[in-house]
């Protein structure tokens, strides 16, 4: 039976409510000596897990629908939310069926974490992950290589899979796969957000989380199928790209506040690890090679990764324009150092653009949407009237 | 022992000599044609700058000084109205707002704008943002040297590679592109040279804090031992005298059974005796300190006069290996170990220095420090025995500096301290 894009989205919904997440569960019980290994925000090699035989889970927080009791006691209250709802994850059990953790170097918060979690969890398998600064080929493309390899085998002797170079070539062609069909969705809500709106290709994006690639990009594939043929009513809203959501996310309930407050979100930073590369790993030759390469030459710029270059801004500006946005929104968590210090660049460069822009600061449980749809309303409102002039 | 007293210690002036001749020539950089080279205190390369006759300028350095001189207020409050958030850290917002402000020094003169901005990548994501905005603002360009983290708590061959290879073929050459200088690694030798002797004698004063009573405060006093050796002067003969000296007036204290020097004159009983984790606040400084002294605590060992490096668990710099060295140095900086890691050198601090208990201050500005700082409580809470004090407070943003609250916690810590120990004594009996 065809699913509508409603139903669709109503599905992933409830994977996205599911703080037990079965689905990757599921998948781990399906065979035995199956493993999961999970990781958090913003990157993850994960073709390495996948090749290893083991589920790349990504954990991104719990949202605005548990209850933070455990984790705040290990966090003050100035840090994000990010680390205290995984912790929270982490000490209620909830993560239990995770095999191992790998924590890249995103920001302090999650870098000290690493070090939380191997106190939190002593024994088990946690890595953290130092990705290049250095985008020379010859320098941090082979340290990348390097760091690669060592996790690949050591992921390995924890499933029990060793990486191999076909096994590892045919990962890398899974998740290339993987990449273009949520590449094809965002060009598809791009193009016709009225009939592929954030609020369905976020949760539809957010359950590969927990799925294993192949799923997900089927599943990817059905949603565009049927969103595409869709009728829905003509809504007329001022196109907007999202700036800043790329590690603690924004409840749902604000994407859609956002979407209600009339605007189209046509291209946004959630969930980054999903569309990494700006072009596809090559599947032929050494595929550790193909992985530094494509991260030394290929990684979508981010508040995260050095910018060799001045104007920071110039990025955003190319997004905005091949978006054919209005205007942007700078949503980011609150005390969330890379998005809040990238921020000022970016906003000179939309300035000297005369792009314009609203900023707001969320955490993954806001539940006070009024004065954000407010704002966002009001800028809606003002990019029309621009429009108009 | 007065104020004007203390004033009197030879190596205390020769400290404020030192720094104060650093930041003249630093102002005089345009017109005697010195290159400066901006980079962090955490795995500066200051040795490798000099070999290029080129001044480092240290941002948190000049960061922390208009904390200490009381105009962080008023540049943060500026950086905050260009558009700043107020969730990030102050040093940067200080930073920025002194440029605005016409980047006045410490000395009144004003400051260069950096030729280069040598990107030390060590032990703090701030870093990488902070140089990127200057960048954008002074159109300076800037090099990174990635120095990896070590997430699992060791220096492997692979990461010392890549930081060994840009040195070599990425740092290096953008200081001679800078400077117009070629590298000459035997002068490189010759500063590290001078590096390890001052380190050798930096170390023998924070070990003599071992002593009872300790004859220096290793946090509040430290922080000003440790103002040479973070800023322009190791790899000078200048900074290895200069450490010879403290080293001897330290061990002349521990003769007489000498008390540290504090503002408010010698400690004449120790009291207590703590180990301190985190960064101090600069607006309140002298304040924060005397909650202590009143109290008759004294620190002995503290982890923020070791994010310049941790030469008292053994590092030196090697001539031998001169780009080697500066790679372990770098990733060796405090911030940049693991938290069990951390956990492990406070446990040792306190069992080593025979400490009481000890104390957080976390600061709101920095997550490197910050983040996980509750659970090292519990840690090493755990690990040694000794219930630990948490306060909250920040570097250079007096908004944060709550001093009555601050100052309660203090007390009501030390109280429980002495009643732990008059509990123990009557136990004993
Ligand atoms: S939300 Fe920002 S500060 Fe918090 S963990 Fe994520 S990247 Fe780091
Ligand atoms: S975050 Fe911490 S280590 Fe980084 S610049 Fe600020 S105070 Fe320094």
């Amino acid at each position: 039976m065809t699913r509508s894009p409603e139903q669709i989205a109503a599905d992933c919904e409830s994977i996205y409510y599911d703080l037990e997440f079965k689905p990757a569960r599921d998948w781990k019980a399906a065979e035995p000596g199956r493993k999961v290994v999970g990781f958090v925000p913003v990157f993850c090699p994960r073709e390495v897990i996948s090749a290893a035989g083991a589920l790349a889970m990504s954990i991104v927080g719990a949202g605005d629908w548990l209850e933070v009791i455990r984790g705040d006691a290990y966090y003050q209250s100035y840090l994000c939310h990010i680390p205290r709802s995984i912790v929270e994850l982490a000490v209620s059990n909830r993560l239990d069926f995770v095999d191992g953790m790998l924590f890249p170097s995103t920001c302090d918060v999650i870098r000290n974490l690493s070090g939380m979690w191997q106190m939190l969890k002593p024994g088990s398998f946690v890595r953290y992950v130092d990705v290049p600064q250095n985008y020379e080929p010859e320098i941090g493309g082979r340290f990348w290589e390097g760091e690669l390899r060592i996790l690949a085998a050591e992921i390995g002797k924890l499933t029990g899979v060793a990486v191999t170079d076909d096994s590892l070539r045919e990962s890398i062609r899974i998740w290339n796969e993987n990449r273009a069909a949520v590449d094809e969705m965002y060009l598809l809500r791009r193009d016709r957000p009225d009939l592929a709106p954030t609020s369905e290709v976020y949760v539809v994006l957010r359950a590969g989380n927990v799925m294993d690639p192949a799923s997900h990009t089927k599943l990817i594939r059905e949603y565009i199928a049927t969103a595409r043929t869709s009728k829905r009513a003509a809504v007329d809203s001022s196109r907007v790209v999202i700036v800043g959501a790329f590690c603690e996310q924004p409840p749902l309930a604000l994407i859609k506040t956002i979407e209600r407050s009339g605007c189209f979100i046509v291209d946004d930073d959630f969930l980054l690890v999903s569309r990494w590369y700006t072009a596809p790993v090559a599947e032929t030759g050494d595929p550790f090679k193909a992985l530094a390469n494509a991260f030394v030459k290929h990684t979508i710029p981010t508040a995260v990764m050095y910018s060799p270059k001045t104007g920071r801004g110039g990025a955003l500006i190319e997004r905005v324009k091949t978006a054919r946005a209005e205007g942007v929104i700078f949503a980011a968590p609150s005390f969330c150092t890379p998005a809040l210090l990238d921020q000022p660049m970016l906003v000179d460069g939309l300035e000297k653009a005369g792009i314009p822009y609203t900023a707001f600061k969320y955490a993954e449980n806001t539940g006070q949407f009024q004065p954000i749809r407010e704002q966002t309303g009001t800028f809606a409102d003002t990019m029309k009237l621009w429009s108009a002039v | 022992m007065t104020r004007t007293d203390v004033l009197k210690d030879d190596s205390q002036q020769r400290q404020k000599d030192l720094i104060g001749g650093y930041f003249t020539r630093l102002a005089n950089a345009p017109k005697t044609g010195h290159k400066t080279v901006a980079t962090f205190v955490p795995g500066n390369l200051t040795e490798l700058i000099s070999c290029f006759d080129a001044i480092p300028i240290l941002p948190e350095i000049n960061a922390l000084q208009s904390g200490m001189r009381k105009l962080s207020g008023n540049y943060i409050t500026e950086a905050e109205r260009q558009g700043h958030s107020e969730d990030v850290c102050t040093y940067v917002k200080c930073d920025i707002g002194m440029f605005e402000g016409g980047n006045i020094g410490p000395t009144g003169e004003a400051l260069p704008k950096p030729d280069l901005l040598l990107l030390s990548y060590t032990g703090c994501f701030t870093f990488m943002k902070w140089f990127e905005l200057l960048r954008e603002k002074y159109g300076t360009p800037s090099v990174m040297l990635h120095v990896p983290y070590q997430g699992q708590g060791e220096v492997t061959p692979e990461m010392r590679k890549y930081v060994v290879e840009q040195l070599e073929r990425v740092v290096i050459p953008a200081l001679e592109h800078t400077t117009g200088r070629k590298f000459d690694i035997d002068l490189l030798r010759e500063k590290l040279a001078w590096s390890s002797k001052a380190e050798d004698d930096l170390v023998k004063v924070w070990e003599s804090a071992k002593h009872r009573p300790s004859p220096i405060d290793g946090y509040f006093g430290g922080v000003y031992y440790i103002g040479p050796i973070f800023t322009a002067f190791r790899g000078t003969q200048e900074g290895a005298e200069y450490y010879a000296l403290l080293r001897s007036e330290i061990e002349q204290r521990i003769r007489e059974g000498r008390g540290p020097v504090t503002p408010e004159g010698e400690m004449k009983e120790e009291k207590f005796r703590l180990v301190v984790e985190g960064p101090p606040n600069w607006t309140h400084f002298r304040d924060f300190w005397k909650m202590f002294t009143d109290e008759g605590a004294v620190v002995v060992a503290s982890t923020y006069t070791k994010v310049g490096g941790l030469y008292d668990r053994g590092f030196r710099h090697d001539p031998k290996d001169p780009l080697g060295t500066l790679a372990d140095y770098c990733m060796g900086c405090y911030t940049n170990h693991s938290l069990p890691n951390r956990v492990d050198l406070i446990s040792k601090y306190i069992e080593e220095y025979s400490a009481d208990g000890f104390l957080i201050n976390s600061v709101k500005s920095c997550a490197s420090f910050s983040a996980g700082q509750l659970m090292i409580l519990r840690e090493v809470e755990k690990r040694t025995g000794r219930t630990g004090a948490f306060i909250e407070s920040d570097l250079v943003d007096p908004r944060y500096f709550s001093a009555a609250n601050i100052k309660n916690r203090i007390e009501s810590y030390l109280q429980m301290l002495e009643q732990k120990r008059s509990s123990v004594a009557g136990a004993a009996r």
